[in-house]
């Protein structure tokens, strides 16, 4: 598979504030790469200068191993969906697909024959002769997805699409852009805020903050390896429990210990590279906690409920324990009076440990 | 995946722009024209008035004065002549002045409680009057002008300048209740709510609750008021007597009705003193004049 | 005015407060605007000279308003100065606002130049532009003196171009609001569309004119609505840049209006002129508010 979209050293400034750091990226042909981040993190400048809206204060974009750092966007075969739609309010919808074509001086025949397609394929055909402003939010998506369509490109470029509609419209939307993708193929970039979006459409995630991308992963690896501690607070609702620490020697055995309380280390995978004496950050997701179950480690903890969120399907336990709080993820059907004990136990095996100082992941 | 070799030649980076670009050039040159074409007759007033006759007769306008003098603004602000009286514009000033403030003041007094009315107490055939107002608006106000004299007479200020001024404050009405109302009508209702449930009455909600966070539109009524009462001219020259000429009607006489030789650099001194006020008052609120306008201007 | 009694008053007495308030709108709408046109108009079916007297003399003074040389002059001059005006006024406001919206530098000092001369009497633009265009010491002789002898402009004393000369006084004073009012509404378009325009490869031309233009509609609409307002109205420019000459050659109906009513002692005439003009206001606002209220139902 070769490199779709190749991004060296991409730097951008303004005045004095750098908003991207020197950001170099591959995206793989037919890939499906999700930008994710919190806001003025810079995944939208990033995806800005990709299309040519932008004009980086240094570095190059390749799309199809073609430079295209000082094409402008019509050329370098991208199309690009807003997440304002932008579409054109005076324009029939069936306009505001073949205005460009037409610009362009693409024959009548072939216009309609992307717009039939773009227009089987989105399911947007009775809208054709509407004007935006009679249609709904999906549907107005589904337009601008449409536009986009029509221009025979290679590239996809989303910016935060579904951020402007409503979260069952979102949902349902999401899926459509995940069978757009499998049935066209594309490759596609995709800018997003909501971590859901990116774990169910990307082959792989870039999370970025202040301008640099702290993993390059797939979904998965990147939910169970974090590479640093903010990559392992960002993803993952409920966010992560974690622990401030240190490793100890215990019974010439390495264990960690937070508040004087000591946390058996069994079944953690790298414990090599772990120096007693270090300052760390324990972290232990929702869901590796178990509230009074026999496990195999042994060991537990004893907490105290706080407050517990019934959520149908599963339930919410906030507890306290050595100084922190923590969330536990449990069936719905267990309830917990508040200010009950409980004994807890950790899998060590899909915990993190985190270096306080440097927050990468050992 | 095969990454993409990194050529240290080939394109990276910024565009190559040049700062005189064609696109460029054409932007700020047009601009540029622009500019000389709205700025040039200010600098001509400015520099015609400093000069003295002779050298205005020797004929280029848009030359600087090559001995500057200040006696075409003392013959215009003191000397000049208007029918019968010779004390210059100082006299059309006075009367401006005497026009302009209460005019201001009553047209928003009056106008702000109209639009307080409108917008929070309904009562049946208020709509109906608002509508005739708004229509008054564009109403060329020729065809209200007889009218007006007739009952002026009746009431015997047609001449005086208390008459000017019922007359700014009548005709100022559709424009600034407009105004106010739109602005109360902006304002969030749980204020008014909260006062009723105070028990606050009409006049208590108006003066503690509403006037205090009107400001800024009572700004910005403010600048359309003192500027287009000042510019008048059509009011001012059928509802006064020479005595009573407001600056604009005391101006056009000096300019337009001299017999014999014109005196250039006077009528521009003159011309310049006239539009001092409103220049002044433009200058110094700056954005809040444009919003006022365009308030002013976005009707329904 | 807040009550206890459960036993509801008098519908008069209802925001008793808030009535007597209104009373002045009251008044104004009733008296002097709805009762003030009425009256002139019954009254331009008279003969009233010096004084208004109920003489009825039927169309009499409108065949006679008709036939004048003089007021045929000036509903010419106004269709003229009105139709230049308002071309001329869009597209200058318009493609400066145009200019000004590219993001370029000194932006407000370029604003406070185009604006200042709207805060102007219309008697000081006339008088300044009378000054600039006087042909011994003004415009034409600069241009001479630069060597083109021949140059001939002078719309002061030439009867068949002084309404251009009144032209560019009156669209001196008046684009830069105009300007103001495009410029705002430029930039109340969002962004995006910007960006969806350049990534489907659209021209900057193409997109003023195929998307932008067509977005600014209200827009151009109130722009239009003022600039026709104010066009009716012209006078106070008249009078002091020509004085209605050369020989009557830029008379406007303000000013024949003016000239008769308060001049000519000639009453009668004055209020047929002026009814004359409520008319051509009522014909072009019709239109525009039937066009304006039927879309809003619709909505």
């Amino acid at each position: 598979m070769g490199t779709s979209v190749s991004v060296k050293d991409l730097t951008l400034q303004f005045g004095a504030i750098t908003v991207l750091d020197k950001l170099n990226l591959d995206i793989g042909d037919g890939e499906f790469l999700v930008l994710l981040g919190s806001s003025g993190c810079g995944k939208s400048t990033l995806l800005n200068c990709i299309a040519g809206l932008l004009e980086p204060t240094d570095g190059q974009i390749f799309i199809k191993n073609r430079n295209v750092t000082w094409e402008e966007p019509k050329d370098r075969g991208i199309g690009m969906v807003f997440q304002s739609y932008a579409l054109y309010p005076q324009m029939t919808v069936e306009k505001n697909l073949s205005f460009g074509l037409r610009i362009a001086g693409t024959p009548a025949d072939e216009i309609a024959r992307r717009v039939a397609r773009a227009a089987e394929i989105l399911q947007i055909g009775p809208l054709l002769k509407r004007k935006p402003a009679a249609l709904s939010g999906g549907q107005r998506q589904r337009v601008a997805i449409g536009r986009a369509l029509v221009r025979d490109v290679d590239v996809f470029l989303f910016d935060e699409p579904l951020s402007n509609l409503d979260a069952k419209l979102r949902s349902e939307l999401r899926v459509e852009i995940k069978r757009l993708h499998q049935n066209l193929k594309n490759t596609m970039i995709y800018v997003t805020h909501d971590q859901i979006e990116a774990l169910t459409l990307a082959d792989r995630i870039a999370i970025m903050r202040n301008g640099v991308i702290q993993q390059l992963d797939d979904p998965m690896t990147i939910y169970n390896q974090p590479k640093n501690l903010y990559v392992a607070g960002f993803i993952g609702s409920p966010a992560m429990n974690f622990f401030k620490g240190e490793i100890v020697s215990s019974n010439g055995k390495q264990v960690f210990v937070c508040n004087g309380v000591e946390f058996s280390l069994d079944g953690y995978r790298a414990t090599s590279g772990l120096t007693v004496g270090q300052k760390v950050v324990l972290g232990v997701r929702p869901e590796h906690i178990f509230v009074d179950e026999t496990r195999d480690s042994g060991e537990f903890h004893d907490a105290v409920v706080d407050i517990e969120e019934p959520m149908g399907a599963d339930n919410l336990l906030w507890l306290k324990h050595v100084g922190h709080v923590l969330s536990v993820r449990i069936a719905g059907n267990r309830r917990y009076q508040p200010g009950s004990h409980v004994r807890l136990s950790f899998d060590m095996s899909l915990a993190s440990i985190f270096d306080q100082e440097s927050e990468l992941r050992i | 995946m095969a990454a993409v070799e990194l050529s240290g030649a080939g394109p990276r980076g910024p565009r190559p722009k040049r700062t005189f670009s064609g696109r460029n050039i054409m932007i700020y040159g047009t601009l540029f024209v622009a500019a000389v074409y709205y700025a040039l007759p200010l600098y001509v007033m400015i520099v015609t008035s400093l000069k003295g006759m002779p050298e205005i007769r020797m004929g280029n306008i848009f030359s600087p004065p090559m001995e500057i003098t200040f006696e075409p603004w003392v013959k215009a602000w003191a000397q000049a002549c208007t029918g019968l009286n010779c004390d210059g514009l100082s006299r059309g000033f006075m009367n401006s002045v005497i026009i302009t403030v209460p005019s201001v003041i009553i047209s928003i007094a009056v106008a702000s409680v109209n639009g307080y009315t409108l917008a929070n107490w309904k009562f049946k055939g208020a709509d109906a009057f608002f509508t005739i107002l708004i229509v008054g608006a564009f109403i060329p106000y020729q065809i209200m002008l007889y009218p007006m004299v007739i009952i002026l007479r009746q009431i015997g200020l047609y001449g005086e300048l208390s008459g000017l001024i019922l007359v700014h404050t009548v005709f100022g009405m559709p424009v600034l209740t407009l105004l106010f109302r739109n602005y109360f009508t902006s304002l969030p209702e749980e204020l008014f709510k909260a006062g009723r449930v105070d028990g606050a009455g009409f006049w208590n909600i108006y003066f503690r609750i509403m006037l205090p966070i009107s400001l800024p539109i009572f700004v910005v009524a403010m600048i359309l008021q003192i500027t287009g009462i000042w510019n008048d001219f059509l009011f001012g020259v059928v509802f006064t007597k020479p005595d009573t000429y407001p600056m604009t009607v005391q101006l056009n006489n000096i300019v337009n009705s001299v017999q014999g030789v014109k005196e250039y650099n006077v009528n521009m001194a003159a011309t310049l003193i006239t539009g001092l006020v409103p220049l002044f008052v433009y200058f110094v609120s700056g954005k809040l004049f444009v919003r006022g306008i365009a308030a002013g201007a976005v009707k329904g | 005015m807040s009550s206890v009694n459960a036993r509801p008053k008098s519908a008069v007495f209802k925001n008793l407060s808030a009535k007597i308030a209104a009373v002045p709108m009251i008044l104004t709408a009733m008296v002097v605007f709805l009762g003030g046109t009425i009256w002139t108009i019954v009254y331009s079916f008279t003969n009233s000279k010096l004084l208004p007297r109920l003489n009825f003399v039927g169309f009499d003074q409108f065949e006679r308003l008709w036939s004048s040389a003089r007021w045929i002059t000036s509903v010419e001059n106004l269709a003229i100065y009105g139709a230049l005006s308002l071309v001329f006024s869009l597209v200058v406001g318009f493609l400066l606002a145009v200019l000004m919206d590219q993001k370029i530098r000194f932006e407000n000092t370029l604003r406070t130049i185009f604006l200042y001369p709207f805060a102007l009497s219309f008697i000081v633009t006339g008088l300044v532009w009378q000054w600039l265009l006087n042909p011994e010491l003004g415009l034409q002789n600069i241009v001479r003196s630069l060597g083109f002898t021949n140059f001939t402009f002078d719309p002061l004393y030439d009867a068949n171009i002084v309404i251009y000369g009144v032209l560019i006084a009156g669209l001196w004073q008046g684009t830069g609001l105009i300007m103001v009012l495009m410029l705002a509404g430029l930039r109340g378009i969002d962004e995006e569309i910007w960006r969806a325009a350049r990534v489907d490869g659209i021209p900057t031309w193409k997109t003023y004119v195929f998307i932008i233009i067509p977005m600014l509609r209200p827009v151009f609409i109130t722009t239009l609505v003022l600039i026709g307002a104010g066009i009716i109205k012209v006078y106070d420019l008249i009078v002091a840049q020509t004085g209605g000459g050369p020989g009557g050659a830029s008379e406007v109906p303000a000013k024949y209006v003016y000239d008769f009513m308060f001049g000519a002692q000639n009453l009668g005439q004055g209020f047929a002129a002026s009814t004359m003009m409520l008319i051509t206001v009522i014909i072009i606002i019709i239109p525009w508010a039937f066009m304006e209220f039927s879309q809003r139902r619709s909505r």
